[in-house]
Parts: C-alpha cells; sequence; structure tokens
C-alpha cells in the first residue's frame, strides 16, 4: 500500500465514521459530510462562496499588513534599545493575554459595525505577537554580526537596516506565518460578531436564520482548507532561495 | 644542552616616536555574580606601524579581551588606549577586526560580505575594489556563492577580504584560523604572510599556537593567565620566509615555550 | 553610542514606571480633551472595578474563567502529550493522522463555538471544550517534533543499556523532549486563557469574558469592559510568569540530575 494512500485512507475512514454517527442519530441537528458537501455546493450555486471567502481574506490582508508594516520597524527599536524594552515590556505583557475578541466592544465603539472594526481586531490580533516575536528575534541575533556591522562604522539606523533585520528573516519568517494564522483565526471570530459577510459571518447566520447546520459544517470546513492554503502558501515563500541559507546546514 | 638563549627584554617600546597603537597601563575588571574578577592587568604595549605582533597565551589569559579593548568593542576599567595619538571611543572602521568565520553575514553572497563596508563607493569603483580582493584571497568564481555554500577556510578568507576592502590601518585577528583543520591553516598562515607583505597593514593576532605565533610574528607578546599580564615581549627577528626548522627559529620557539610553561605555573 | 551603554540597574524598574505613567497620562487626557461620553479615563476603570469587588461579583467571574480553563488545559494535557509522544514515536501513525490534524488545527477554536453549543448547549462545557481545542493541538504538534529533536544517540543509549520501547520512551525520550514540552505547555495555557474568555462572550453566562459583553450590553459600562480587560491581561501574565518559573525547577533543568 502506497505511503501517500494512508492519510486519505485515514481521512475516508473518518468521513464515513462522521456519517455513519449521523445516521444512527437521524434527529439531531449535525450534518454528515455528505450533506456538508451539498452545503458547499449550495453556496457556489448563490455566487456566496467566492464572495464570502474574498470578503474574508480582504480582512485579513488589510489587517495583517497594517500589523506588519507597524511592528517590525517598531519591534527592530524596541529590541536593539534596551532601554525602551524596559520600559514598554509590563504594557505588553500584560496587553498580550488579552485576546482580540476581548477587544470587540472597544472596536464597535470606536468603528461600529463593519469592515473597520474587523480589520482593527485582526490588526489587534496580529501586531502583538508579531512585534513581540520580532523583539525576540532581535535578542537573538549573533553579537558578532552586530559587533562586524559597529566596525564598519555603521550608526543605528543602518546598522538595523543592513544587519539586524536581515538577520531576524528566518524567524520573522516563521513569526510572519504564526501570525497570519492568527488572523485567519480573528477574522472568522470577528465576522460573527461584528460585520455581514464573509466566512465567519457565514457560520453565525446560517445558524440564526433557518438552523442551517450543513452550511454550518460547510463554513467551518472551509475556514480549515483556506487555513491550511494561506499557511501553505508562506511555508512556499520561505522556500525561496535568498532564503536558503536560513535553513542551510552548517558551521 | 645550552640553555635557551632568547632575547629576552624588558617591556620597552620599539619606537615610540612612530608607534601606532599605545596601551597605556590597562586594567580590566569584571563584575561576575557580585565577585570582582580582574581579567587584565597594567598592561603596557606599543606597537609600530606595519609591525605583526602576535599576543600568545593559554586560554583565559584575557589575550581576547585585551583585543576588544584595543578594537574599541570593550572599554577598559582604568587605563588608557590611543591609536595615532586618539584615544580609542569604539569601534571604527579604520581598524577591522576579523571574527572567526561565523561573523561572514550569511545573507549575503560573497561579494556581497566583501562589498559591505564599500556602501559609500559608486557602484563600478566597488565592483571592481570587489573583485581586486576576491582575486586577492583567492575566491574567484564564488562571488554569488553564500557562506553556507562554503567552507571553514572559505568563509574565513571572505572576512579577511572583507576586512581588507576597506583598507583598514589596522587588523586584528583573535584565532581566526583556530576552527580550521592544520592544512587549511598552514595554507591561511602563508596567505595571511602574503597579503601582509603586499599591504603592509599594522596586524594584531591573538592565538594560542605558539608556533604559528613564531612563524607569522615581527614580536610575539607573551602573556600569562589570571590575571593577564605581559610576561615577556619576544622580537622574532628572522626574516621571512622563515625556516621552520632552522636552529634560531626552533631556538626563540622553545624559549617561547619555557616562558609559557611559566605562565602556567603562575 | 549611549544607546547602547549599558543600563544602570535601577532603570529597570524606573523605565517601565515612566512609559506606564505616560500611558495613563496619554490616556487620561485623550479621554478629557474628546469629551467623550462612553470611554472611561482611568480613574472610572479603578472605580468600577473596586465597586465590583466590593460587591463580591469580581470574585466569582475571576474563578469561574479560571477554572473552565484549569480543566480544559489539563485534559488538553492529559491527551495530548500521550498521543504526541506516541505519535512522534511512531512515524507511520503520525504519517497518518498528521494531514488531519493540520486540517483540523487552523480551525479556530471560535468556530467550534456553534458544535459546542449543540453538543453541551450554553454553559461550562462549552467553553471546557473550547479551551480543550485551543490547547490539545499546540501540545500534540510540539510533542511529535521534540520526540523527533530527541538526537538519535540517547535513543541508541538507550537500547545498548537493554531498555525497551516503552521504557527507552518514559525515561530516555520523555525526559530529553520535556523542556520543549514545558514550553509548549505554558503556550498551551495562554492560548487556552485567550480561549475561555472568547469562548464567554458567547457560550456561557458567567466568567470575564461574559463580563465584558454584559457591561457593554446590560449599561454600556465601558467601566467595566477595560477593567475586565486590563484584569484578563494580568491574570494572563501571572499564568505566564509561574509557569515561567515551573520551568527552571531543578528536576526539569536535567543538567543537575544525576539519577533517574
Amino acid at each position: 500500500m502506497s505511503v501517500r494512500l494512508r492519510p486519505a485512507i485515514f481521512l475516508v475512514l473518518l468521513l464515513v465514521l462522521w456519517q455513519a454517527a449521523v445516521w444512527r442519530h437521524p434527529h439531531q441537528l449535525l450534518p454528515g459530510p455528505w450533506k456538508t458537501a451539498g452545503g458547499i455546493a449550495d453556496l457556489v450555486h448563490h455566487g456566496l462562496l467566492v464572495k464570502y471567502v474574498v470578503a474574508s481574506l480582504f480582512r485579513v490582508t488589510w489587517g495583517f499588513f497594517l500589523a506588519v508594516v507597524l511592528a517590525i520597524p517598531l519591534g527592530l527599536a524596541i529590541g536593539w534599545y534596551r532601554r525602551a524594552e524596559m520600559a514598554f515590556n509590563p504594557i505588553l505583557q500584560i496587553l498580550r493575554p488579552i485576546s482580540p475578541l476581548a477587544w470587540i466592544p472597544i472596536a464597535i465603539l470606536w468603528f461600529g459595525v463593519g469592515d473597520l472594526a474587523a480589520v482593527f481586531l485582526i490588526f489587534i490580533g496580529c501586531f502583538l505577537p508579531l512585534l513581540l516575536a520580532v523583539i525576540n528575534a532581535v535578542h537573538g541575533v549573533p553579537a558578532v554580526y552586530l559587533n562586524a556591522g559597529r566596525n564598519f562604522g555603521l550608526g543605528p539606523i543602518a546598522l538595523m537596516r543592513r544587519v539586524l533585520y536581515p538577520a531576524i528573516v528566518p524567524r520573522l519568517m516563521t513569526a510572519l506565518r504564526i501570525t497570519l494564522g492568527v488572523a485567519w483565526l480573528v477574522v472568522v471570530a470577528a465576522e460573527m460578531i461584528a460585520v455581514n459577510s464573509g466566512l465567519g459571518f457565514l457560520i453565525v447566520d446560517a445558524r440564526n436564520a433557518g438552523n442551517r447546520y450543513d452550511l454550518v459544517v460547510a463554513g467551518m470546513v472551509l475556514i480549515g482548507v483556506v487555513g491550511l492554503l494561506l499557511d501553505a502558501g508562506i511555508r512556499s515563500l520561505e522556500k525561496a532561495k535568498a532564503l536558503g541559507w536560513a535553513y542551510a546546514e552548517d558551521h | 644542552m645550552a640553555t635557551t638563549k632568547v632575547a629576552l627584554e624588558p617591556n620597552t617600546p620599539t619606537a615610540a616616536l612612530s608607534a601606532k597603537l599605545r596601551v597605556n597601563k590597562v586594567n580590566m575588571t569584571f563584575n561576575r555574580d557580585g565577585q570582582r574578577l580582574s581579567v587584565l592587568d597594567n598592561i603596557d604595549l606599543e606597537v609600530a606601524d606595519g609591525e605583526f605582533v602576535c599576543i600568545l597565551g593559554p586560554s583565559g589569559c584575557g589575550k581576547s579581551t585585551l583585543l576588544s579593548a584595543i578594537a574599541g568593542f570593550l572599554t577598559p576599567t582604568s587605563g588608557q588606549i590611543t591609536i595615532d595619538g586618539e584615544a580609542v571611543r569604539g569601534p571604527d572602521p579604520r581598524r577591522i577586526f576579523v571574527f572567526q568565520e561565523r561573523g561572514v553575514f550569511p545573507w549575503l553572497t560573497v561579494a556581497g560580505n566583501i562589498g559591505f563596508g564599500l556602501a559609500k563607493l559608486k557602484r563600478a569603483e566597488r565592483t571592481e575594489r570587489v573583485q581586486r580582493y576576491i582575486q586577492m584571497v583567492g575566491l574567484e568564481g564564488f562571488e554569488k556563492s553564500y557562506p553556507h555554500e562554503l567552507s571553514g577556510g572559505m568563509k574565513q578568507r571572505v572576512e579577511v577580504a572583507r576586512a581588507l576592502a576597506v583598507n583598514p590601518d589596522i587588523l586584528f585577528l583573535d584565532e581566526p584560523f583556530g576552527a580550521l583543520d592544520s592544512i587549511t591553516r598552514m595554507v591561511m598562515r602563508g596567505e595571511l604572510l602574503r597579503i601582509w607583505e603586499a599591504e603592509r597593514k599594522t596586524i594584531l593576532f591573538v592565538t594560542h599556537d605558539i608556533d604559528e605565533a613564531v612563524q607569522l610574528a615581527d614580536r610575539v607578546v607573551v602573556m600569562s593567565a589570571r590575571p593577564g599580564r605581559i610576561q615577556q615581549i619576544v622580537p622574532i627577528d628572522i626574516a621571512h620566509p622563515r625556516d621552520i626548522s632552522s636552529p634560531h627559529y626552533l631556538e626563540l620557539r622553545d624559549g617561547i615555550l619555557n616562558q609559557i610553561g611559566l605562565a602556567h605555573h603562575l | 553610542m549611549s544607546a547602547l551603554a549599558e543600563p544602570r540597574k535601577w532603570e529597570r524598574y524606573a523605565w517601565p514606571v515612566v512609559a506606564t505613567v505616560l500611558f495613563l497620562a496619554f490616556w487620561h487626557y485623550a479621554v478629557l480633551l474628546t469629551a467623550t461620553k462612553i470611554f472611561p479615563s482611568p480613574a472610572e476603570v479603578e472605580r468600577g472595578f473596586v465597586e465590583l469587588m466590593r460587591e463580591g461579583v469580581l470574585y466569582r467571574d475571576v474563578l469561574d474563567s479560571i477554572r473552565r480553563v484549569a480543566i480544559g488545559f489539563f485534559a488538553a494535557v492529559a491527551l495530548g502529550i500521550p498521543l504526541g509522544l506516541l505519535f512522534g514515536w511512531y512515524p507511520a501513525i503520525n504519517q497518518v493522522v498528521n494531514p488531519v490534524v493540520q486540517v483540523l488545527r487552523p480551525i479556530s477554536p471560535i468556530a467550534w463555538i456553534p458544535v459546542a453549543i449543540i453538543f453541551f448547549g450554553v454553559g461550562d462545557y462549552a467553553a471546557i471544550f473550547l479551551v480543550f481545542l485551543g490547547a490539545f493541538f499546540p501540545i500534540v504538534v510540539t510533542c511529535v517534533a521534540a520526540v523527533g529533536d530527541v538526537p538519535l544517540i540517547y535513543r541508541r543509549a538507550g537500547r545498548n543499556f537493554g531498555l525497551t520501547p516503552a521504557r527507552i520512551l518514559s525515561r530516555v525520550v520523555f525526559p530529553a523532549a520535556l523542556p520543549q514540552i514545558l514550553v509548549s505547555l505554558r503556550v498551551a495555557l495562554g492560548i487556552g486563557w485567550l480561549v475561555v474568555v472568547a469562548g464567554e462572550m458567547i457560550a456561557v453566562t458567567s466568567g470575564l469574558g461574559f463580563l465584558i459583553i454584559d457591561s457593554r450590553n446590560s449599561g454600556k459600562r465601558y467601566d467595566l469592559v477595560v477593567g475586565a480587560m486590563i484584569l484578563i491581561g494580568v491574570i494572563g501574565l501571572v499564568l505566564d510568569t509561574l509557569f515561567r518559573r515551573l520551568e527552571k525547577i531543578k528536576p526539569v533543568r536535567w543538567g543537575f540530575r544525576d539519577e533517574f
């Protein structure tokens, strides 16, 4: 039996078990895989599949992008200047455990119900972990590189740009990948509450407006699949040749 | 057997007027776990322009600390270090430190690394300079390679080339060949001498290998450990290329060996 | 460059105080200047909170949240570590199971809420289930990786000394992987804390997450909202710090152990 076949067979087995469980309890609400597939087809039929996925992706892109653009320079600076880190660390550590969802009331207060609130929530969910990851990565840069940079007469800004930033790129890629995953998590949750389109909204709406649990589960499956694709996308970026040095075995 | 005669000099400066580098009563104490550790004790040293000086001593004698202080990465607890009459306040591109090959930037190609300090030059001039130093260290053909594709010896050459490319006055080398196998080490020593004779930079070279010191240096500064002190300064008055089996060479080497032996007993 | 000079000992305490004071001042004056009626100032938050504490309501909510996290987390640990070790030890099993894990993992526990509510109804169990989900996957994934990271020479030494595979797993692989596993536990606890709050906002009627939603819905008490957020942050930080202490105790730093 081919090795590749095994996970597929396991998956099929699970699906069969799922379907069998549903058949055993015909009166409960959870749909089986067959019905779920029907739900997905339904979405395609109404042209909603693409629309909702795009809506969710759109919000993720904006929130994520904003977080990246702010977190990287800030993280480099805070990681570099010990005093800045001393100053901000307690505030950052207290903000860290606060789920982005806990920000929902404030998001709605400031931005009303809509896209902006969702983007804000994604930004909050991405910015802090990314900032902390960059600061961490800066601490991990071998002192040799920084000393060499200073030796060649680089001032702090040039040092950050030409030595610090390139040196943290591998860890940065990992952090970006994880944060993108978080962004995807948050967008779904935020949509359940604060907007009226997107996959998260689908889940809530399908249940509220008619107990369409097939759509609910279809939404969940789609969420998982798109999340996986996003993750795979970034992983392939990590494999680019210019980054080959980070993963090479040496020393 | 005749006692080995080594020209043991007290620590007199070679030529006070043309001293490039002056280390004056430098002390270095560190605080470790509440205890004060004296790493360097009253170091006095003068190096002339174009000299090749080796700092030799057992592990832990503070030679790397001394080199880092001279290069400006550490501040001495007391004492003064001046280069060309100016006090040393921090690292400076006029005096480049060659770290072991791990100092090569992994995200830049060989050409990128060597050209690192040349950002202020115009593109054409920079390319030409980089090419010159690539040839000087014998890495033609590897311009576009990344460090992780190179061997340890090759990476070391990249570092040396990168250091030379900015045309510094002084080169500091801290056991640069330590991680290389013995044959590569011999080759690299020859290369370093060749480059030194061509460019006549002042070189300060830290090592724990006695043969290496006697083969390369104009003067060998023998240090003792805990706390680090200069025990003796031994001039090596043999012309290059040095015959490592000549009696005078062996004499000097054995003399230093004795000195180190004494250093180990301290 | 004075910015690089070694900071003095007192600075470790001075700078955070300065930053926090500035932050609070900024917050206070921002509220004042924008004359917002709803967003609370730091003083209002404090007052609202003292009020809650006096009424005894706060303790109940905090305990509820912590309880849910504890149960969900321990369940995830009890199930996740053995499974993770198993999957890591038998690559054949891992190969089969891994794709499923990878697909399930990105699905936020939040997205599981409808399913949780179907199975458990609105209440404690739903929240605990969500915490379990949030903590389970990182633990399993890390255990698998940690087993793989154990150097082959350790396993060989185990075999050399005649240990059975079960013994090798428990006496060699597990201790060797322990530091990594502990880190993942800390992370999982953090995720659990995040998730419980989120879950409480939707699926239960007590706890800090619920406090946030309820304060807003029944009276626009944003001072309580912000206060609850700060409390969530502080408790999360405390949990994290305690765990880090755990990671540092001697038996874990196995350099010090000389007997098994």
